[in-house]
Formats: C-alpha cells, structure tokens, sequence
C-alpha cells in the first residue's frame, strides 16, 4: 500500500471512530449515584479483600445503597411499591426506608 | 524460653502440628487452644479474602472446593503485602499447577481476569485524551501517533471463552459459553472496571500501541494476520472507556 493510501485509511479509521464515539461521550455519559434502586448484594464494585464496598446491600432496594446510572434518570426509575402499598421511587440522596434490620 | 517466629509462622499453617512449644497463657500453662484459635482465624481470614478477590473462581468451583485449594495455596503465598487488595497475584498460576483442576483448563485465565479487574479497580487515576484531542491530529501525522493508556487498563488473550464465561456466571440472564478464543480489554472509565470482549485482531492492535508503536506499523503488524482488520471499532471502544492517557506524534 502507498504511504498517501495508507494514511487515508488511517484518516478514514480514525474517523470513523469520532465518529461512532461523538454521541456517546459527554452528556450521555454523565452518571449519578442513585440510592434506593439496587437489587440485594448488587451493587458490585470489583474491589476485593480488605475493602467492604461489594455487594453489601443485603435487602432489595435497600435506600442507602447506590448505583450509577445515566443523569437525570435516577428518580425516574420505576420500582414496585412497597409491602404497604407506598409508591417507591429511586432518591439522589440517601433513604431510611428498605434499610436491613439491625 | 519463649518461641521464635519462623516456628510461629510455622506452625500458624500446619493445623495438624501442635502449638509451639514454649507459647504460655496467662495461668502459665501450654497455650495450645489460643494458638488454635489464632491460627484459625488467619488460615479463614486469608481464603476468605482468596474468595472475595476471585469471585468468578469462586463461583465456577463452589465454597467447598474454593476453602480447600484456598488452604492448598496459603501453605506456600503467605501474603507478601500488608495491603489485602494485592493478595493473591500468583493464585491464577497456582490453579494451573493442580494437578486436579486439569478438566478446567480455562480456570488460570479466569483467575487472571478477577485479577484485572481488581487491580484495575485500585489503579491511579489519570487524565484521558479526549476525542476532540485525536480529532486535531492532522490526517497525514496520524500514522505516526504513539499511544499510552491509563494504568487502570488491562489486556487478557486467552485460548478460552473468558467473556462468555465470565459473563454467565456474573449475569442472571446470559448466555451459555460456546467454545472459543476470547480476548478482552479491562478499563475504568468511571468508577468501577468494566469488560469488553475485543473482535479478532482487537488485542494485536492495542498490545502493539501499549509496546510504543505508532499507528501505521501497528496496523501493518495487525494485517498480516488478520486481512480485513479495521481498528476503527477499537480506536471507538478505548475512547469511551477512557483508556488512552497520552496521545505523541513522533517525527
């Protein structure tokens, strides 16, 4: 292949990778810690021994534990309602409510 | 008169062995059950923490079989570092070396996985190059642009289906593995590590940039084997992940 050839191709590669990466950085990649939202023992951090963060939420839901998820969905996100009947929505802050029994 | 530490070492991994002689308790007799706890607890502290840094592992050979080679490994890794989120670096070669885990042959490169993550997880941090920076590299000096990446990112080769494996058994809902060669890129562009399983050709590409090849010869080395290769897709992939940390156009 050419030089001139070579570099277009790489030109054109390079390209289509801004490309493809435009929409999805900045704003879409925006997250925010979302209290309320996470599956019992879900919310996973790969860290490892001598750390307490993975998988400690031991109740579904449990409102003081977070995930990340896209910004400005957090309080959005649909959940079953409580036992009681009390609609439950995901908080940017943390709850008391599905908090383990001590 | 009192014990040395190479016998309390010792004797802290071999449970079968009485307490060394010369250990007292408070009333000044033989403190044999007081080792026994102690020892204990340091043989379950440290397979529990074996556990905790190989989930995946864990959870392909069940509590039982993990506590023992657990036990297996301890007798000869002590830890080496204080800090328990280094421990267990040489487990994956470990596993290969049992002779009873032949049948899982892919169990070493699935070791090496948790361990990436892990320690992609307690990486430093480090400012990425964004692609408005890529986008201002004039097109006839793209071909001699150097990369470095960030050290939160990992690459694993592997004869084995490590996505697939790794994904089924993290995920409720995924598929089942089918058999095959697998490579995978392991960055940290938010907080936590994530996985991403690379197309044929994908790791060739990046473990040639991380070996200060510019990006013309690395994509020669690339096509040699694999023709159709366009790194486009990849190029795409180490932007969103963050994983590009500096960005050279050598002369």
């Amino acid at each position: 292949m050419s030089t001139t050839v070579k570099s277009l191709t790489i030109a054109a590669s390079v390209a289509a990778a801004l490309g493809a990466v435009g929409v999805t950085t900045a704003e879409a990649q925006a997250k925010e810690k979302c209290f309320g939202v996470s599956l019992a023992g879900k919310n996973d951090c790969a860290a490892g021994p001598g750390t307490t963060c993975a998988g400690t939420s031991t109740v579904d839901y449990q409102g003081n534990a977070w995930t990340l998820v896209a910004k400005g969905t957090c309080t959005d996100i649909k959940l079953p309602p409580e036992a009681d009947g009390t609609a439950r929505h995901g908080s940017l802050e943390a709850l008391t409510r599905d908090l383990p029994k001590a | 008169m009192g014990v040395t530490e190479a016998a309390f070492a010792a004797a802290l991994l071999r449970p079968q062995d009485a307490a060394p002689s010369g250990l007292r308790n408070p009333e000044d007799a033989p403190a044999g059950r007081r080792f026994d706890v102690y020892r204990n607890n340091v043989v379950a502290g440290l397979s529990d923490a074996l556990s905790s840094g190989f989930p995946t592992v864990a959870s392909l050979l069940g509590p039982e079989a993990m506590t023992g080679l657990s036990r297996l490994y301890l007798q000869d890794h002590l830890p080496v570092s204080p800090i328990m989120a280094r421990f267990g670096t040489d487990f994956p070669d470990f596993l290969g070396a049992v002779e009873q885990l032949r049948s899982l042959a892919y169990l070493p490169d699935i070791a090496r996985l948790d361990l990436a993550r892990r320690q992609s997880y307690h990486a430093a941090d480090a400012d990425h190059v964004t692609p408005e920076v890529f986008a201002a590299v004039p097109g006839d000096r793209l071909a001699r642009v150097t990369l470095a990446f960030a050290p939160a990112v990992r690459l694993l080769r592997s004869p084995w289906p490590i996505h697939a494996i790794w994904l089924f058994n993290t995920e409720d809902d995924a598929p089942a593995p089918q058999a095959g060669a697998q490579d995978v890129l392991i960055s940290r562009p938010d907080f936590d590590p994530v996985v991403d399983l690379l197309p044929p050709g994908g790791a060739a590409w990046i473990a040639a940039l991380a070996a200060g090849t510019a990006l013309g010869p690395a994509l020669d080395n690339v096509q040699a084997q694999v023709p159709a290769f366009d790194f486009a897709p990849i190029l795409a992939l180490l932007l969103q992940r963050r994983a590009i940390s500096i960005l050279t156009i050598t002369e």
